[in-house]
């Protein structure tokens, strides 16, 4: 017999097929609460449990309090005068960023969109390459929503007069259910790009992509509490978000139907202004895919003032 | 003075005059002010000894292999050689941008020409530094103001426009906006990138595809967006850049297959643009020349006005169509302005375009050296008093100080005529009514600039400039979002704001 030729790699393949198969333990993600620009967990220690729609676990997601909700709300007011105050370009521009940064955690969304939303791997990809083109399109109108919305108006005397929008202050947004990335930018990106910041209250029973969005955000140049996310129980949170005397305006879309009358009393004590789910739409038979019935310059509009300025005009 | 080793490529200047004169005092004592050299490195630029034309998404020779060659006009040394386009050439171009209309570019949805034309403006953003020092090395305007204004702002009209693509229907509420088809556009020397990108960005975002004449002296910032083109996978045909002498302009112009024509360049030139077109269907947008009042009465920031003053006229050497050429001051207030704008003067820098410290760069060519040089003489000859500050020229290259008339009188030919160049005309009124007389008695109408303290007077002042852009206390601020275009011989049609989409659209009815 001859003698057997020993190469390294032979050693090394040898060695390899005789030692038990060691499973490499994954590192597990804690999704966690995205509080001006930090990532804390909530401040009562709660978590619940977050299942794909076979019920299976998919991990814990932070029950945000009432304590949590108010700190980010101050979060996003002290945010607000910087967000406003940059130009339109520089808004569009950062807001683009978003939509880069998304498309590099691509895979990362398709997988948690469907793991939370039970829909096939093309469903899914689908649904994050809209929800990124959709984000492009709303960082679009940046620069142009003052062009369409704005006037000058031709008052009968010797005065330039003229309309301009501005951002409506600190908006709660309170996400959609069921559609958790598409659903979720959907209502998102109409109040950032005006200049408002955001207090979000994400879908109840599927968050994760939301805590996943927030680490793009946290990671693009969007500053630090110009978006708040909040994940825990949607009847805890909304009734102390429409109530919060320094939140100016409410998503109320995803608002369940149980809540929405209550919620609506609540908002309209302090005179916010709402923005309703029509009685006639189903949060869960929405068609978020529909870019003729989500892609509207009105959700915009939502979330702004018009200031006229009045000038005399004379030597 | 600080020994500097020789650089035969940077032109050095002595400082020894600047430092004799006063700068901003009145007193005429001497404060010394020496700058070191700061030029900017060249070699991020990698020139290539011959450029192409870039047709359907390839660079190509012209058809008959003929080049003409670039000059530095700092160094008047050429750049590079570049291909003459030919009839032939010009029809190549114009059918393959037709076939990407009707192909490609045609049947892509707007959100997808959106990203292409966001993808345009990060690769403009991401080599800026490139196009900065390639547009003054090849047009020779200063590396600060390629730097800082016209690149960042080339790149925002890209930004700006890609996000109507996907929104037209906003633009144009109730209407359906179809694209024209091939744009045929034609661009000036003075800001060869930043008028490239207000020409192709609105075209391509209303979905047409472009032929585009860089000018003959600068063409060098067209070829590298043809890389970017590329860069951004561009479908082939949707640009196309096709540069060469005026002729290849006409032929462009004169082509049945082009639906659009936009021009940007001389009131002269663009007459015979005009008439080239003159009894088609084409739709024409002209931006021409001007001649603008830059308005200062006796309540306004004197200081500020000064510094307006001077960026309006010396900005980019006065080779602007908008520049602030006539000064029209408010006779109680005309020697102290003029006093201080002399100081003033005194303190710019010419000389290297490349130098991080030049305010006035090289005149764009020997041919335009020559205009100026013409029309100052004049002024000299029909009576005006000149007035330039003591400052040593670079001893090659095309330069040319910046320059003060005062006495001015309407009839003379600085006052009336568009010099191109660093040449202030200036004249006096006693009312608001004189002064709007005055600033409208021109052919042109493309801007005006008003110095007061008093909004209602500002107001009313802009409301009887006959003129497309009219500045209140600011001067030469351009932006995507903002309309600009003239009045009378300074041309139709709006370039930016959302009226610059109106030029590249035909509207029918839902």
């Amino acid at each position: 017999m001859p003698p057997r030729r020993t190469t390294a790699a032979a050693v090394a393949g040898a060695a390899a097929a005789s030692a038990p198969a060691i499973p490499r333990i994954e590192v597990r993600k804690t999704y966690k609460l995205y509080i001006g620009g930090a990532f804390p967990r909530t401040e009562s220690g709660r978590s619940y449990v977050v299942t794909g729609v076979d019920g299976a676990p998919l991990a814990n997601a932070c029950r945000a309090s009432r304590k949590d909700l108010r700190d980010a709300v101050r979060a996003a007011r002290k945010a607000f005068p910087g967000w406003a105050g940059k130009t339109a370009m520089n808004r569009g521009q950062i807001l683009y960023r978003v939509a880069e940064l998304m498309e590099g955690r691509r895979d990362q969304f398709i997988a948690e969109v469907s793991a939370a939303e039970g829909t096939s791997r093309p469903a899914a990809s689908a649904a994050v390459d809209r929800a990124i083109d959709r984000w492009v399109w709303y960082a679009g109108w940046a620069d142009k929503i003052a062009q369409v919305l704005g006037s000058s108006n031709p008052v009968a005397g010797p005065y330039f007069n003229f309309t301009i929008p501005e951002p409506t202050g600190v908006v709660g947004v309170v996400a959609p259910e069921t559609s958790s990335l598409l659903g979720l930018i959907s209502r998102l990106a109409p109040p950032l790009v005006s200049g408002n910041t955001v207090v979000l209250v994400t879908s109840e029973t599927r968050p994760l992509p939301a805590v996943t969005l927030s680490e793009v955000l946290a990671t693009s140049d969007v500053p630090g509490g110009v978006v708040n996310v909040l994940t825990g129980l949607k009847p805890e949170l909304i009734p102390v978000l429409a109530a919060h005397e320094d939140v100016d305006a409410l998503d109320a879309w995803g608002v369940p139907d149980d809540l929405r009358t209550e919620t609506e009393i609540a908002a309209l004590n302090d005179i916010k202004r709402v923005l309703r789910r029509p009685t006639t739409v189903s949060e869960v038979r929405f068609d978020w895919s529909d870019d003729r019935a989500t892609e509207r310059p009105e959700w915009i509009a939502a979330f702004l003032e018009m200031k006229t300025v009045w000038h005399p005009i004379g030597v | 003075m600080h020994d500097m080793p020789a650089e035969p490529r940077v032109p050095h200047f002595s400082s020894a005059k600047v430092a004799a004169t006063s700068w901003g005092f009145g007193d005429g004592q001497a404060i010394p002010w020496e700058y070191a050299p700061a030029p900017e490195a060249r070699d991020i630029v990698k020139l290539k000894e011959r450029y192409g034309l870039f047709i359907g998404g390839r660079e190509v020779p012209s058809s008959d292999g003929e080049v003409f060659a670039t000059v530095d006009p700092a160094t008047e040394l050429v750049l590079a050689h570049v291909s003459k386009a030919t009839p032939a050439d010009i029809d190549k171009a114009v059918r393959s941008a037709r076939r990407a209309g009707s192909r490609s570019w045609g049947n892509l949805p707007g959100r997808e020409r959106a990203k292409y034309l966001f993808r345009i403006a990060r690769i403009m953003q991401e080599r800026s530094r490139e196009f900065a020092i390639l547009e003054s090395m090849d047009s020779g305007k200063p590396i600060k103001e390629s730097r800082d204004v016209d690149v960042p702002l080339a790149a925002a009209h890209f930004w700006y426009y890609a996000g109507w693509a996907d929104k037209l229907e906003y633009a144009f509420p109730g209407r359906t906006a179809h694209p024209l088809g091939v744009a045929a556009q034609i661009i000036p020397w003075n800001f060869p990138l930043l008028m490239l990108s207000w020409k192709i960005a609105p075209a391509l975002a209303a979905g047409n595809t472009v032929v585009l004449k860089p000018a003959s002296t600068t063409p060098l910032t067209a070829l590298l967006f043809a890389e970017v083109c590329r860069e951004a996978d561009l479908p082939p045909g949707v640009v196309n850049i096709v540069p060469g002498p005026g002729a290849v302009g006409m032929s462009l112009v004169t082509h049945p297959g082009v639906a659009k024509v936009a021009f940007t360049g001389s009131t002269e030139i663009g007459r015979l643009i005009a008439k080239g077109v003159a009894g088609t269907d084409k739709a024409l947008t002209l931006e021409l020349g001007g001649k603008a009042a830059n308005i200062v009465f006796d309540d306004a920031p004197l200081d500020q006005a000064v510094e307006g003053i001077v960026n309006g006229i010396y900005f980019n050497q006065g080779e602007v169509c908008c520049a602030g050429s006539r000064l029209l001051v408010q006779e109680s207030i005309a020697e102290t302005l003029i006093d201080k704008l002399k100081d003033r003067l005194s303190t710019i820098r010419v000389g290297d375009p490349l130098d991080k410290n030049t305010d006035v760069g090289a005149i764009n060519s020997r041919a335009q050296l020559e205009k100026i040089t013409e029309l100052v003489q004049s002024g000299v000859d029909e009576g005006a008093e000149l007035y330039q500050p003591a400052c040593d020229l670079p001893e090659r290259g095309y330069f040319f100080r910046p320059t003060l008339f005062t006495n001015v009188a309407q009839s003379h030919r600085i006052a009336r005529e568009e010099i191109f160049g660093p040449v202030l005309a200036t004249l006096t009124f006693r009312t608001p009514d004189e002064a709007v007389e005055k600033a409208n008695n021109t052919a042109y109408g493309l801007s005006a600039g008003i110095w007061t303290d008093k909004g209602s007077r500002i107001l009313h002042m802009a409301s009887k400039m006959r003129a497309g852009v009219v500045w209140a206390n600011t001067f030469n601020r351009f932006d995507p979002t903002s309309p600009f275009g003239g009045y009378k011989e300074s041309g139709f049609g709006r370039e930016g704001g959302m009226h610059g989409l109106h030029a590249y659209v035909r509207l029918e009815d839902r």
